[in-house]
C-alpha cells in the first residue's frame, strides 16, 4: 500500500485546482468541504501508506516512488519522486491529520468571509506544498516544497489583507525567510558539488564519506535555513507578527506545518550532522536554547490571546532544536509531534475564544469564559496542561525526553530548559487564568469607550457654554436695547415738557377770546396731558432695563457655570476611572455608572450579546484535538523499550546517528520529578499571582515587557540606520542619475528655449557616455595591467 | 577574406534561407506595400511579418539538419558566416521573437493608432541585423550584422510618436550606441592589427601558433588585450552589463513596450551569441600554452557580479513595471555572463556545462521576456502610459486568466522550481560551481533571492488587492478599465508561457539540439 504514497501530496493538490477552477462557483460553503475532503483524502492514503511500511521487513521501510524524471544531464538526474519512510510518514500523518480538522474548523471560522473560496485555496496549496516538502526524495524537491509553503503562508498571512499591518506581517514573513531560503540554496550547492547528488538516498548514504568541515558547512547552511522558517533565532521576528492573519493559518502555520519543516530537514539529514565536525551539534543545541528562552521570556507580558501562543511557539521550537543538537532526534520528533497537537488545539481554541467574544484578542477584556464557552474552556485547559508539562499529558513525555537529553549534551543547557520550562508553566497558566477564569470583563467598558465617553461629555459641556455664551450676548443686546429705549424715552419727556412750557406761554401771551385761543388751550391740554404719559412709557422702559440688566447676570452666571464646568471636565477626567493596563482575576470593573449616558453604543451593544460558544465544525476539532493532546505521550512511555513505539518505527530513518543516553533509570525519575516539580511551582505561582493577587503582577510585567520587542527593535534600527542608508544610496543613485534623466526631459522641455536647457538635456546622456567611458577605460585598465603585471 | 574579394566567393544559397528569409522578407515588405495598396491595410503586413518570421524559422529546421546530422558545421560566403549548430539556434529564437513581437505589435499599433508597414520593416531588418551577428565568423561581418540590428532598433525605440519618452529613448540608445559601437570598431582595428586577422577561427588558429621568435602573428601582447578589452566594452554595453547598462532603464521604459520585449528578447541574444562566439572561441589559448580566457574571465566575472547585485537591488526601488523589468534583464545578464565565464573554463567539461547553460537560458529567457513583456503591453492600455505596479493591482479578478499566465512568467522569471527560468538558473549555478567560481554562484543566488521580491511585488499586487473587496476599486481611477486581451497578443503569451513551463517541467526536451549548440562554442 506504499504506492499511495503519491496521492499524499496529490489530493490537496487536486483540491487547490478544483477551488482554483470553479471556487467562485462552489461559493460557501461547498468550497470549503471540497478542501476539508481533499485533506482527509490524504490522511487516509498516509494511513494506508503507514500500514504499507509496517507490513515490510524493519530495514526495508525505504520506498522512493520516482513519477518520472525531470532534469537528466550525464550522472546527475533530479527525479520527481516521493521518498517514504518512518520519518516522512511520521510527519505526514500529523500533518494531514492536523490540517484535516484545521481544514473543518475553518469552514466555521471563515463563515461569512467574502474569500471564502479562496482562503481554502491558499490552505489546500500550503497543504500540498508542506506535503511535498515532506515526501519529496531529494532536496529539489524539498526545496520546491519549502518556496511554496513559504509563498503560501505569504498569501495566508495577508490574507486579511485590508488590514495594512497585515499586508507588512506578511512581507516581514516573506523577507526574513528569504534570507533562510539563500542557506537553503547554497547548502543544496555545495552537497551537490560534494557528492553529486542531491536525492536523499545517496546523500543518507553519502554522508559519512564527507570531510568533517564541509559537513560542518552544509548543516550550517541549512540550519540558517532552518532558522528561518522554524522561527530561530534571530530570524523568528516574523512569526508573532504573523499573528495578523486568520487564526486558523496560525493554527497551521505554527503548530502543524511549515515552522516544523526546519526541525524536519535537520532530523531528515541527520547522517550529515554525523559527520561534521563536532561543534556542529551544540551550535544548533545553542540556537534552540536560545530561541527557547528567549520565546518564553517574550511571552509572560503579553497581553494578546495569539501573541502568546506565537511566543511560546517561539519557543518550544527552541525546544526542538536542542533537542536536535543534542541528538535527541526522536524526542524532537516526539515533542513535535505533541507540539503539533496541542498547540493546535490552543490556537483554534484561541480561535473560537475570538470567535466568541467579537473578534476581541485581548485577553484584559476576556476573563471568566469557561461558563459562556464550556467547550473551549475544557479543551483549552487541557491543552494548557500538556504545554505546561503536567504529567500524563502528553507534552509532559516529550518535553522530558529533550531535558534528559540536554542534560548529557551540557548541564546548563539542561537548566535553560528548565527555566523555559517554568516559564511556559507559568504564562500559559497566565493566560488560561485571564482568559477563562476569574470575573468576566468582557462586559466593562474598555479605555476607548471611557475616553469617547469623556469625549461625548466634554463636547456636551463644551456646547453647553457655547450656548451660554450665546444666550449671554443675546441678553446683553437686549440691554443695550432697554438702555436705547430708557433715553429714548427720557427724550420724550423733555419734549413733551418743553411742548408744555411753550403751550403754557402761549396761553398765557394769548387773550381769551382771541382767533385760535380756543385751539390754543387745547393744545395746551393735549400738552399736559402728554407729559404723565411720557413718564409713565419713561418708567415703564426704565422697569424693562432693570430687568434686562438682571437677566444679564443671570446670564453671566450661566457661563461663568459652564466655564468651570468645562474645565472641571479636565480634572475630572484625570481622577475619573480608567482601565488598568495589567490585569488579573481579581481585578474590579471600572466604575463608570457616573459616565454611563455617555458611553459609545459599543458598550451597551456588548451587554446585550454576551460571549457565546462557537458552532460545531469549530468544537469538534478542538474535542478531536484535546483527546489526542491527551493520549499523545503514549506513542513513546519511557517505562519499558516495549513501549518506545516511536523510536522503534523511526529507527531506520535515524541511522543509529541518536544520541544513547547514560543515565539511569533512577536518574531518570530524579529529572522526571524536578521538571514536574518546577512546572508545579510555576502553575502555583501563577494561580497566586493572576487568580488571587497575592502581588501586583504590574511592575513586573511592566519590565519584561521590552525583551519581547528588543530583537524586533534592534531590527528595525538597522533597516532605519545602516540598512536604510544603503538602500538610501542605491536610490538616490537612480533618482538623481537616471530618473533625473527621465525628469529632466520634462523640465527640459519646459525650458527648451533657453540655451541652459538644452545643455542640461545632452549633459544627461553625456553622463551615461562619462559613465560607460569610465567603465571602458577601467576595463582596459585591467587588461594593460594584465601586461604589466 | 580581402583578398579574395575581387571575385565572387561561392555561396551556398540553401544554407543562408533563415537569414535571407529576414532580410529579403523586410526589403520586400517595404516595396510591395507601397505599390500594392492592399497589404497595407491594417493587420496585413502583421501578417506578412509573421509569415516571414515563421518561414525564417521553419527553414531552420532542414539546415538544422545538415549542419547538425550530416554535413557538419561549415562556414559561407567565404568564411564570412558560420553555419553551425549554434548560429541556428540563435537564428531560431530570433526568427520566434520576430514572430511573437509581430503578434503583440499588430493591435498595440491599431490601439496607439500608428499602424504601418515601417515597424514591420524595421523589426525584420533588426533581426536580419541579429542573425548575422549571431552567425558572424569575422569581426567585421559581426560589426555590420550589429549596426543592421541596432540602427533598426534605435528607429523602432523611437517611433511612437506621440510619446516624447519614445523620442528620448531613441535618441538616447542612439548616442550611446554609436559611442559604444565606436568602441567596438576600434577593438576590432586593434585586434587585427595583433593578430593579422578579422576572422574568428583565424584569430584563434594564429594566437595558438607557435610563438617562436619572429614566426609569431601576435605583434603586440597589449595591442591584443586592448582590442579584447574594447570588444568586450562594446558587447556588454549591447547586453546592458554594469556598468554599461545605463542607458538601459531609462531607454526600456521609454520605447514603444513591445518592442521593448524585442529589445530584451532578440536584441540581447544576438548580443550574447556574439560575445560567446568571440570570446570563447577567438579568445582562447596562447601559443605559449598560456590561456588567454585568465585575462578575460576575471573582468567578465566582475561584470556580471555587479549586473547581479546592481540590478537586483536597483529593481527593489522601482515602481514602474517597465523599469523593474529593465532591471530584471540587467539580473538576466548577469546570469548569462555567468554562462559566458563557464564557457570560457579551461576544464572542457565545465566550458561544456557552460554553454549548454547559456545556450538554454538564452531560450528561455527569450520566451520569457517577450512574454512579460507582451502582458505589460495589455496592462498599459492606450497610450502605453499604465506601467505602475498599480496598474496590475487586481488584475487577477479582472483577469484571471491573465494575471495567472504573468505569475508564470514571473515566478519563471525569478527562477521557481518547474518554470524554465529555474533549470536556466539551475544550470547556470551548476556550472559556475563546476568551474569553482563560488563566489560569483553565491552572488548569483544573493540576487537571485533580492530579486524575487520585485518580481512577488507585481505578483502580490495582482493577487492580493483591495479592488477584491465589492466597489472598492471604483475610487481608484483607472483601475476599473476593463482589460480586453487582444488575439495576437494572447497567442504570444499562450507561446511563452507553454515554452515556460514545457522546458521548467522537461527541461531534457531539447536537450540535443542545447547540447549541439553548447558545442560549437566549447569543442574547437
Amino acid at each position: 500500500m506504499v504506492e499511495a504514497v503519491w496521492l499524499i501530496p496529490a489530493l490537496p493538490l487536486a483540491g487547490f485546482l478544483t477551488i482554483l477552477l470553479f471556487g467562485r462557483r462552489l461559493g460557501e460553503p461547498l468550497a470549503g468541504w471540497v478542501a476539508t475532503a481533499a485533506m482527509a483524502g490524504s490522511f487516509l492514503a498516509t494511513v494506508a501508506t503507514f500500514f504499507g511500511l509496517q507490513s515490510r521487513d524493519h530495514d526495508d521501510r525505504f520506498h522512493v516512488q520516482t513519477i518520472f524524471t525531470w532534469i537528466e544531464s550525464g550522472s546527475f538526474t533530479i527525479d520527481i519522486g516521493f521518498l517514504a519512510d518512518p520519518l516522512s510518514i511520521a510527519m505526514c500523518l500529523f500533518i494531514t491529520g492536523v490540517a484535516t480538522l484545521i481544514h473543518l474548523y475553518s469552514i466555521g471560522y471563515m463563515h461569512g468571509d467574502p474569500n471564502f473560496s479562496k482562503f481554502f485555496l491558499y490552505l489546500n496549496l500550503f497543504a500540498a506544498s508542506m506535503l511535498v516538502l515532506v515526501l519529496g526524495d531529494n532536496l529539489l524537491l524539498t526545496f520546491l516544497g519549502w518556496e511554496g509553503v513559504g509563498a503560501c503562508s505569504y498569501f495566508l498571512i495577508s490574507f486579511w489583507f485590508q488590514n495594512p499591518s497585515n499586508a507588512g506581517a506578511g512581507k516581514k514573513a516573506f523577507v526574513t525567510n528569504r534570507v533562510g531560503d539563500f542557506g537553503f540554496m547554497l547548502a543544496t550547492f555545495l552537497v551537490f558539488h560534494e557528492m553529486g547528488s542531491i536525492r536523499y538516498t545517496d546523500v543518507l548514504s553519502g554522508a559519512p564519506e564527507l570531510s568533517p568541515g564541509v559537513g560542518a558547512a552544509i548543516v550550517m547552511l541549512f540550519l540558517l535555513a532552518a532558522a528561518g522558517k522554524s522561527a530561530q533565532f534571530p530570524l523568528y521576528v516574523w512569526l508573532p507578527d504573523a499573528m495578523a492573519g486568520p487564526t486558523p493559518v496560525s493554527a497551521l502555520i505554527h503548530a502543524a506545518t511549515m515552522v516544523t519543516s526546519g526541525v524536519y530537514l535537520l532530523t531528515r539529514l541527520n547522517p550529515v550532522i554525523a559527520a561534521a565536525d563536532g561543534w556542529v551539534g551544540p551550535v544548533i543545541a545553542w540556537v534552540g536554547a536560545l530561541t527557547a528562552l528567549l520565546g518564553a521570556l517574550s511571552a509572560l507580558a503579553q497581553t494578546d490571546i495569539k501573541k502568546v501562543l506565537a511566543y511560546s511557539t517561539v519557543s518550544q521550537l527552541g525546544y526542538l532544536f536542542l533537542a536536535v543538537g543534542s541528538g535527541a532526534y526522536v524526542p524532537a520528533i516526539f515533542h513535535m509531534i505533541t507540539h503539533a497537537f496541542f498547540k493546535a488545539l490552543l490556537f483554534l481554541g484561541s480561535g473560537s475564544v475570538i470567535h466568541g467574544v467579537h473578534d476581541e484578542q485581548d485577553m484584559r477584556r476576556m476573563g471568566g469564559l469557561a461558563k459562556f464557552m464550556p467547550i473551549t474552556a475544557g479543551t483549552f485547559i487541557i491543552g494548557w496542561l500538556a504545554i505546561a508539562g503536567v504529567p500524563p499529558f502528553s507534552g509532559f513525555w516529550s518535553k522530558d525526553e529533550i531535558l534528559i537529553y540536554a542534560w548529557e549534551e551540557s548541564p546548563l543547557l539542561w537548566f535553560i530548559g528548565l527555566v523555559t520550562a517554568l516559564l511556559t508553566a507559568f504564562y500559559m497558566t497566565r493566560q488560561v487564568i485571564l482568559t477563562f477564569f476569574g470575573r468576566t470583563r468582557f462586559f466593562d467598558a474598555t479605555q476607548e469607550e471611557i475616553d469617547q465617553a469623556w469625549e461625548n461629555r466634554s463636547a456636551g459641556a463644551g456646547a453647553e457654554l457655547t450656548a451660554a455664551r450665546a444666550d449671554l450676548d443675546k441678553v446683553a443686546e437686549g440691554v443695550a436695547k432697554a438702555q436705547a429705549d430708557v433715553d429714548k424715552r427720557a427724550a420724550a419727556i423733555t419734549e413733551a415738557e418743553g411742548a408744555f412750557a411753550d403751550a403754557q406761554a402761549a396761553v398765557a401771551a394769548a387773550t381769551e377770546g382771541d382767533d385760535g385761543y380756543d385751539k390754543l388751550v387745547k393744545t395746551l391740554t393735549k400738552a399736559e396731558k402728554a407729559v404723565p404719559k411720557a413718564q409713565d412709557a419713561f418708567a415703564k422702559a426704565e422697569a424693562k432695563l432693570v430687568e434686562a440688566n438682571e437677566g444679564v447676570a443671570a446670564a453671566e452666571a450661566a457661563v461663568a457655570d459652564a466655564e468651570a464646568k468645562v474645565s472641571s471636565l479636565t480634572g475630572a477626567r484625570l481622577s475619573g476611572p480608567s482601565v488598568p493596563t495589567v490585569v488579573t482575576a481579581k481585578t474590579e470593573a471600572v466604575d463608570v455608572s457616573e459616565l454611563e449616558a455617555d458611553l459609545p453604543e459599543s458598550y451597551a451593544h456588548r451587554q446585550g450579546h454576551p460571549p457565546h460558544e462557537s458552532p460545531w465544525t469549530m468544537t469538534v476539532p478542538l474535542v478531536v484535538l484535546s483527546v489526542a493532546a491527551i493520549v499523545a505521550g503514549g506513542l513513546n512511555l519511557p517505562f519499558t523499550k516495549g513501549l518506545h513505539f516511536l523510536e522503534h518505527w523511526l529507527e531506520p530513518s535515524l541511522f543509529a546517528n541518536e544520541h544513547h543516553l547514560e543515565a539511569s533509570g533512577a536518574q531518570k525519575w530524579l529529572f522526571a520529578i524536578i521538571a514536574v516539580a518546577v512546572g508545579l511551582v510555576a502553575i502555583v505561582t501563577a494561580f497566586a499571582v493572576y487568580l488571587q493577587r497575592r502581588t501586583d503582577p504590574t511592575e513586573f510585567e511592566q519590565g519584561i515587557a521590552p525583551v519581547a520587542s528588543a530583537l524586533d527593535d534592534a531590527y528595525a534600527s538597522f533597516m532605519g540606520g545602516p540598512g536604510r542608508k544603503l538602500f538610501e544610496l542605491l536610490t538616490w543613485f537612480d533618482r538623481t542619475i537616471v530618473d533625473g534623466a527621465v525628469n529632466g526631459v520634462a523640465d527640459t522641455v519646459k525650458s527648451l528655449g533657453t540655451t541652459t536647457g538644452r545643455t542640461v538635456q545632452t549633459g544627461f546622456v553625456r553622463q551615461y557616455a562619462l559613465l560607460i567611458g569610465f567603465g571602458s577605460i577601467l576595463v582596459m585598465a585591467w587588461f594593460l595591467g594584465r601586461i604589466l603585471l | 577574406m580581402f583578398a579574395q574579394a575581387a571575385t565572387s566567393p561561392e555561396v551556398v544559397w540553401s544554407l543562408l534561407w533563415p537569414l535571407l528569409f529576414l532580410s529579403i522578407g523586410g526589403v520586400l515588405l517595404v516595396t510591395v506595400t507601397s505599390v500594392i495598396p492592399a497589404l497595407r491595410r491594417p493587420g496585413m503586413p502583421a501578417a506578412l511579418t509573421i509569415l516571414i518570421g515563421g518561414a525564417s524559422f521553419v527553414s531552420t529546421i532542414p539546415v538544422w539538419r545538415r549542419v547538425a546530422d550530416t554535413e557538419g558545421p561549415t562556414t559561407v560566403v567565404a568564411g564570412a558566416m558560420s553555419v553551425d549548430a549554434f548560429t541556428v539556434v540563435m537564428t531560431a529564437i530570433i526568427a520566434a521573437s520576430v514572430v511573437l513581437t509581430a503578434l503583440v505589435l499588430d493591435d498595440y499599433l491599431r490601439r496607439e493608432g500608428l499602424d504601418g508597414p515601417e515597424w514591420y520593416v524595421l523589426l525584420l531588418m533588426s533581426a536580419s541585423g541579429g542573425v548575422l551577428m549571431a552567425a558572424a565568423d569575422d569581426l567585421i561581418v559581426l560589426f555590420m550584422g550589429l549596426e543592421i540590428l541596432s540602427i533598426a532598433v534605435y528607429v523602432l525605440a523611437a517611433l511612437h510618436l506621440r510619446r516624447t519618452d519614445s523620442q528620448e529613448a531613441g535618441f538616447k540608445y542612439f548616442v550611446l550606441g554609436a559611442f559604444s559601437s565606436a568602441l567596438f570598431l576600434y577593438g576590432i582595428a586593434l585586434v587585427y592589427g595583433a593578430t593579422g586577422s578579422t576572422q574568428i577561427d583565424q584569430i584563434a588558429a594564429n594566437l595558438r601558433l607557435p610563438n617562436e621568435a619572429g614566426l609569431t602573428p601576435i605583434e603586440d601582447a597589449s595591442l591584443l588585450l586592448a582590442g579584447v578589452a574594447l570588444l568586450l566594452v562594446g558587447f556588454a554595453f549591447k547586453v546592458s552589463a554594469v556598468p554599461f547598462h545605463v542607458w538601459t532603464p531609462d531607454v526600456y521604459q521609454g520605447a514603444p513596450t513591445p518592442i521593448t520585449g524585442f529589445m530584451a528578447s532578440a536584441v540581447k541574444v544576438a548580443g550574447f551569441a556574439g560575445l560567446a562566439r568571440v570570446f570563447v572561441i577567438s579568445f582562447s589559448e596562447f601559443g605559449s600554452g598560456d590561456l588567454i580566457q585568465d585575462d578575460w574571465r576575471p573582468i567578465l566575472a566582475i561584470l556580471a557580479g555587479l549586473s547581479l547585485v546592481l540590478g537586483a537591488f536597483m529593481a527593489a526601488g522601482q515602481s514602474d513595471v517597465k523599469r523593474m523589468l529593465a532591471y530584471s534583464s540587467i539580473v538576466h545578464a548577469g546570469f548569462l555572463l555567468i554562462g559566458v565565464h563557464a564557457a570560457g573554463h579551461g576544464d572542457a567539461g565545465v566550458a561544456d556545462a557552460g554553454g549548454r547553460a547559456l545556450v538554454f537560458y538564452l531560450i528561455t529567457y527569450a520566451a520569457m521576456v517577450v512574454g512579460s513583456f507582451a502582458v505589460a503591453t495589455v496592462v498599459a492600455g492606450r497610450g502605453d502610459a499604465d506601467h505602475g505596479v498599480d496598474a496590475y493591482r487586481g488584475l487577477f479578478r479582472k483577469h484571471p486568466a491573465l494575471a495567472l499566465m504573468m505569475a508564470v512568467l514571473l515566478f519563471s522569471q525569478a527562477g521557481i522550481p518547474f518554470t524554465s527560468g529555474f533549470m536556466a538558473k539551475f544550470r547556470v549555478l551548476g556550472a559556475a560551481v563546476d568551474g569553482e567560481a563560488y563566489v560569483l554562484a553565491g552572488v548569483a543566488m544573493l540576487a537571485a533571492v533580492v530579486a524575487a521580491l520585485l518580481y512577488l511585488r507585481i505578483i502580490v499586487a495582482m493577487f492580493l488587492d483591495d479592488a477584491d473587496d465589492e466597489g472598492g476599486d471604483e475610487q481608484v481611477a483607472g483601475s476599473v478599465r476593463k482589460i480586453d486581451v487582444p488575439v495576437g497578443a494572447a497567442i504570444s503569451i499562450v507561446l511563452a508561457v507553454i515554452v515556460t513551463i514545457g522546458l521548467g517541467v522537461l527541461p531534457d526536451l531539447g536537450r540535443g539540439v542545447v547540447a549541439a549548440a553548447a558545442d560549437v562554442l566549447v569543442n574547437r
